[in-house]
């Protein structure tokens, strides 16, 4: 396994916008905006990649000192501050905290892109537990303690594609997902893993929405295969710190290859079963979103091209445009599971 | 100076705030990690808002009547037009980058960019039909044509409807809006059938 080959289609460090140059810009495009309309802009269009080749990504390992620590157990929060880098990074440049964290999907608490950092602010993550059931030798109702402290933590530079045509690059603290599912035991007839949100509409008020097109608590899930492949992901944390909110806190998946809503975020339930679980998306629309969910810039969205995606955070200059590459780049390590399959069907 | 003119100097400048706004969102950087995105769809829904306002004159004018609200009709349908064509000009720029070829392939393959593009042309025939000449050449012809609105309305609320992953809120309010509007029509046919 190497994460770090490059492919065809990578985009090079080198061409990549360093975040102080992006900032760079940005003081650079305000002064210009005080000069000219933004309507006659065109004449400041393509001027901030000038000085590009600097790169000032912070390598993996290192502390985000400017990355703020919300509140969380003290255990957990040395829990996740004990990281260590691993294989798994890319030297592609990190999506800024502010991005990541201020820029969501969790239709639990709202729609808009900025509704989760607003409103799950307060979010009740502590005590904690999850349930684990079915296929398994050792099912029971685990503290959030209990289940990380046997592991190790560590940190996982991760593309993250979603279905919506944009992307990020996000650094996850947390476990291997297979060395947690490896204490529960599963037994032979453990097929599949479903995986559930909590689920508490006084806390989430997109829960108590009687319009939503999906229904509650929101569910995903993997092929037993694919929950064990090494790629996959058990995140506590980003930048350092434990996971705000608005990312799932406490604790949430990542699937780097599929598409994010495939990483289900505040997991209380996990479930190993021998069919394939009924997940949110299939349910609300099974023409549009599939089970597997593998990001394929070949199988378009009915709705929409998936052939390209938005790299954030962009500038109105620079759309960051780049192509999307099938399994989001980790067909190495993947691609094998889909062995024989036409995933033009199986999307 | 009638009251109407008068105000038109008021509503004009007003048409324009959300335009404002927005050049000001973008320059102080406003828009979020995405801002090419935010800036394209917000521009589409001020077009849209501002062809369901044009939309309203007729209702407005019968129910309080006021007869001379008409006169702001043309005003605002134009602006509704404006807001539209820089839509499409922050979707070609922005979020398009000028790659005519995704553009065509979007334009093939997208359900929701075609009723897009259509309702675009549709609102762009009737803005260059919209002078006092135009009207006069074209005669009855011209409010035949100029019902054409209804349809580019219909066909807006469907680009934004195809567009939407799932949250269908929004979209329902500008289809519940523009169904309210086209129902207050229907009365007034039947009124005169009779």
């Amino acid at each position: 396994m190497l994460i770090k080959t490059r492919k065809s289609g990578d985009v090079r460090s080198s061409e990549i916008t360093s975040e102080s140059v992006y900032e760079d810009r940005r003081r650079f495009l305000k002064m210009g905006g005080q000069f000219a309309c933004v309507g006659m802009g065109l004449v400041v269009a393509g001027c901030g990649d000038a000085a590009d080749t600097r790169s000032t990504r912070k390598p993996a390992g290192s502390g985000y000192d400017d990355v703020p620590q919300l509140s969380a157990p003290d255990w957990l929060k040395e829990k996740v501050a004990s990281y260590q880098s691993s294989r798994f990074t890319t030297d592609e440049t990190l999506t800024p905290y502010a991005s990541v964290a201020g820029y969501n999907n969790f239709y639990e608490f709202g729609y808009s892109k900025d509704d989760p950092a607003k409103y799950a602010k307060n979010m009740k993550t502590d005590p904690w537990s999850l349930v684990v059931e079915g296929e398994i030798e050792k099912p029971g109702k685990y503290t959030l303690e209990d289940i990380l402290k046997p592991h190790d933590v560590e940190e996982r530079i991760y593309r993250l594609r979603c279905v919506e045509a944009w992307s990020m690059v996000i650094p996850w603290v947390g476990v291997s997902l297979a060395d947690m599912f490896k204490r529960f035991q599963p037994n032979s007839r453990a097929r599949f893993v479903q995986f559930e949100t909590l689920h508490d509409p006084e806390q989430m008020p997109g829960q108590r929405s009687r319009l939503s097109a999906i229904k509650y608590p929101y569910v995903e899930g993997l092929r037993i295969d694919e929950a064990m492949n090494p790629l996959t992901f058990m995140a506590i944390g980003l930048y350092g710190k434990t996971l705000p909110p608005q990312n799932g806190a406490p604790l949430r998946l990542v699937v780097p290859w599929k598409y994010g809503f495939k990483s289900i975020k505040s997991i209380v339930k996990i479930r190993f079963t021998e069919t394939m679980p009924q997940t949110t998306w299939v349910k609300s629309g099974p023409s549009e979103y599939g089970f597997y969910a593998n990001v394929n810039p070949e199988v378009d969205h009915p709705r929409w091209s998936q052939k390209q995606e938005r790299r954030l955070p962009n500038s109105i200059w620079e759309p960051n445009q780049i192509e999307t590459q099938k399994f989001n780049g980790y067909g190495e390590e993947v691609a094998h599971l889909y062995k024989g399959m036409d995933l033009r069907k199986f999307y | 100076m009638d009251w109407v003119a008068q105000l038109k100097w008021l509503v004009f400048p007003m048409c324009l705030v959300p335009l404002v706004w927005l050049i000001n969102a973008v320059i102080t950087h406003q828009l979020g990690p995405d801002p090419a995105n935010t800036l394209t769809r917000d521009l589409g829904e001020w077009a849209l808002i501002f062809l369901c306002i044009s939309l309203a004159v007729t209702p407005a004018r019968k129910m309080t009547g006021i007869n001379k609200l008409i006169r702001f009709r043309r005003m605002i349908g134009l602006f509704a037009l404006f807001y539209a064509v820089l839509h499409v000009m922050a979707y070609l720029a922005f979020l398009l980058g000028w790659q005519w070829q995704t553009l065509l392939e979007d334009l093939y393959q997208r359900p929701y960019i075609m009723a897009g593009a259509f309702a675009i042309l549709i609102l762009s025939v009737l803005g260059a039909t919209s002078t006092k000449a135009m009207m006069r050449r074209l005669g009855k012809k011209w409010v035949k044509l100029h019902k054409l609105v209804y349809l580019a309305a219909g066909l807006a609320v469907l680009h934004f409807v195809w567009l939407s992953k799932s949250d269908y809120t929004e979209a329902v309010i500008f289809g519940s809006v523009l169904a309210g509007l086209m129902l207050f029509r229907l009365p007034t046919k039947w009124r005169r059938a009779r």
